[in-house]
């Protein structure tokens, strides 16, 4: 299976800014000595996924969805939630039954 | 392996609580060199296996599946037990709820001796991404298991487990199967419930059984296969015997190879693959040629919707309900410590919480679907997707004089040694180029073993796959079990 990996000439390279930005955007904290990693890693995979560019899809429906159903319905009907506790549990810091969080606004 | 156990267990040979005991022994004689395992539900196994024992003693007529001892990945909720993902960011999570799959093994009666280690969020296909560590091939302590399923994989080949559950999203199951050889099922998608298992991306996911022998894996699949209100995906997914449809008996069935697909395999796996193309022959299949040209591009495909997928499936780990959250200007180590907004718990929990694997995907993800990108890259490869399904239908049509299955290596090579594919991440991703068109196309496909090949002076296990049509896992496992058949038949070398 003909799959290679070639390092073309012209590669994608992401700047410093636009790896700030992604994290930013995916709320994931990135120390300053991380962001030439993730520059480099995540440029390799861009550059790789390039070969896309080949494929003519043009009238092509993009598929989102494989399972073939549609519309899958239940009864809005109150169920009860066995396991409150345990959930609740689950939080890092509670109070009164509440999820303890930082101030939203 | 499991029908025997069956027996042994109806006909009182043995009581469910010293066979579970008897696993618990091999785990603690073999783990501590594998490490297939991160948490050990002992109590859990043992309620279980007396539940059995009571049935068995009252006369009760007991199902297949009752008192046999296996483990899930850690991945898959089991209610009251420690589901990390292998993650840090869930090293504290006690799963609230048993996932579907589980509450139905469970009603089946089957004993839970663990959870399984796993690449961290199921991104990798080696078990090294870990945060716990990597588990070892039991064939050879100094190569991976595959992944991310190694510690299921290793569990059932390394006789810890009589069975184990996996997820494969982009040959999780299937891989790790292969390189320590097992046989590895992922069911079409949406056969069966994916409710309770922490999810990866959520068009590609399966949860699937690794298995001794492809009985089991059939065995398994009854168990867990069906509708549930709790996956939407799963809506039509009838429950079937599985079972019954093994006949061993190929006769006249069709399948498709690619020509492409042996090549740069290496001698020893292409005599592997040679002979059970033979033995398919033997057994009365036709063995024909087939193409699916946009089938190359499937890789490149899965490393834009997988990510995407995923960075919305992981943004709910931030710290906030459950896992790992970082609220102290202490804990967190940055230079100008403030304390913590809102923000910064998002931003702290995840930097902290999150393996550098997990990272890259979320943020290529985050790329990909971002403005200006969507169309060049989601959107892109979603069509892409489309077309490669398109492949698979004509080649799979009856009307056209389609095939039945088609059949290929699972992977290029056998098992490659801890640390060698980390430093290049994307020598990494190409272990996954015959698993990755079965979750893109949402066909069922199995690993089998095939002859072991030489690799490095070593005798190691090499898997050959069959992908079937939507929903008939039936001619797929029965082909798989006929191969299968026919191997115990020969004298042993």
């Amino acid at each position: 299976m003909v799959c290679k990996l070639v390092i073309r000439k012209e590669q994608i390279m992401l700047s410093k800014t636009d790896v700030q930005k992604i994290a930013a955007l995916a709320r994931v904290g990135l120390a300053e000595k991380e962001i030439e990693k993730y520059q480099k890693d995540l440029s390799a995979v861009l550059d790789w996924v390039e070969q896309l560019k080949e494929v003519d899809v043009a009238g092509v429906e993009p598929t989102a969805h494989i399972a073939g159903v549609k519309n899958v319905l239940r009864e809005d009907n109150e169920e009860e939630f066995l396991n409150r506790e345990d959930i609740i549990g689950l939080f890092p810091e509670a109070k009164d039954g509440y999820d303890k969080v930082k101030s939203v606004l | 392996m499991i029908r025997d156990l069956h027996n042994r267990l109806i006909s009182k040979e043995i009581t469910a609580v010293q066979l579970a005991e008897q696993y618990f022994a091999a785990i603690e004689k073999k783990d501590r060199d594998i490490f297939a395992y991160l948490t050990l539900t002992k109590d859990l196994a043992l309620a279980q296996a007396r539940k059995t024992d009571e049935k068995i003693a009252s006369g009760e007529e007991v199902g297949i599946l009752e008192g046999i001892p296996g483990a899930i990945k850690d991945n898959i909720c089991v209610a009251g037990v420690r589901a990390t993902a292998a993650s840090k960011i869930l090293d504290n999570y006690i799963a609230p709820y048993d996932a579907t799959v589980v509450r139905k093994l469970k009603e089946a009666g089957a004993v839970v001796l663990g959870k399984t280690n796993m690449d961290e969020f199921a991104m990798g296909s080696s078990t090294e991404n870990s945060a716990y560590g990597p588990t070892k091939n039991p064939h050879d302590f100094e190569r991976v298991p595959g992944g991310s399923s190694g510690g299921s994989a290793a569990a059932v080949a390394g006789d810890m487990a009589a069975w184990a559950l996996g997820t494969d999203t982009g040959g999780s199951i299937r891989q790790p199967a292969a390189f320590c050889g097992a046989v590895g099922l992922k069911p079409t998608y949406g056969r069966v419930s994916r409710s309770g298992a922490i999810a990866m991306a959520s068009s590609l996911d399966q949860i699937g059984p690794i298995t001794k022998t492809v009985e089991d894996a059939a065995i398994i699949l009854g168990a867990i296969a069906g509708e549930d209100k709790l996956d939407a995906t799963a809506a039509r997914s009838a429950d079937k015997d599985y079972l019954s449809y093994l006949t061993g008996d190929v006769n006249g069935l069709k399948i498709g190879v690619v020509k492409e697909y042996m090549e740069g395999l290496s001698d020893d796996a292409k005599k592997s693959m040679e002979k059970v193309l033979e033995k398919y022959r033997g057994l009365g299949a036709e063995i024909r040629e087939i193409e699916l040209p946009s089938a190359k591009y499937a890789l490149a495909a899965y490393y834009l919707i997988m990510p995407a997928e995923v960075s919305s499936n992981l943004a709910r780990f931030d710290g906030i309900k459950y896992g790992f959250r970082i609220n102290d200007a202490e804990d967190s180590g940055v230079e100008n410590a403030i304390p913590k907004s809102l923000l910064e718990t998002y931003l702290d929990s995840r930097h902290y919480g999150l393996g550098t694997e997990t990272k890259k995907r979320i943020m290529l993800g985050t790329y990909a679907l971002s403005a200006g990108y969507y169309d060049a890259y989601y959107k892109k490869a979603q069509q892409v997707r489309t077309l490669i399904r398109k492949d698979f239908e004509k080649v799979f049509d009856p009307s056209a004089d389609g095939v039945d299955l088609i059949l290929s290596p699972t992977t290029p090579t056998s098992a490659f040694k801890l640390g060698e594919k980390t430093e290049n991440p994307l020598e990494m991703y190409l272990a996954d180029i015959f698993t990755v068109t079965a979750n893109i196309t949402g066909v069922p496909a199995i690993s089998v073993p095939a002859p072991a090949v030489e690799s490095a002076g070593r005798r190691m296990p090499f898997g050959f796959q069959l992908m079937g049509k939507w929903f008939d896992e039936e001619n797929l496992l029965n082909a798989a079990h006929a191969y299968e058949k026919s191997q115990s038949t020969k004298p042993k070398a």
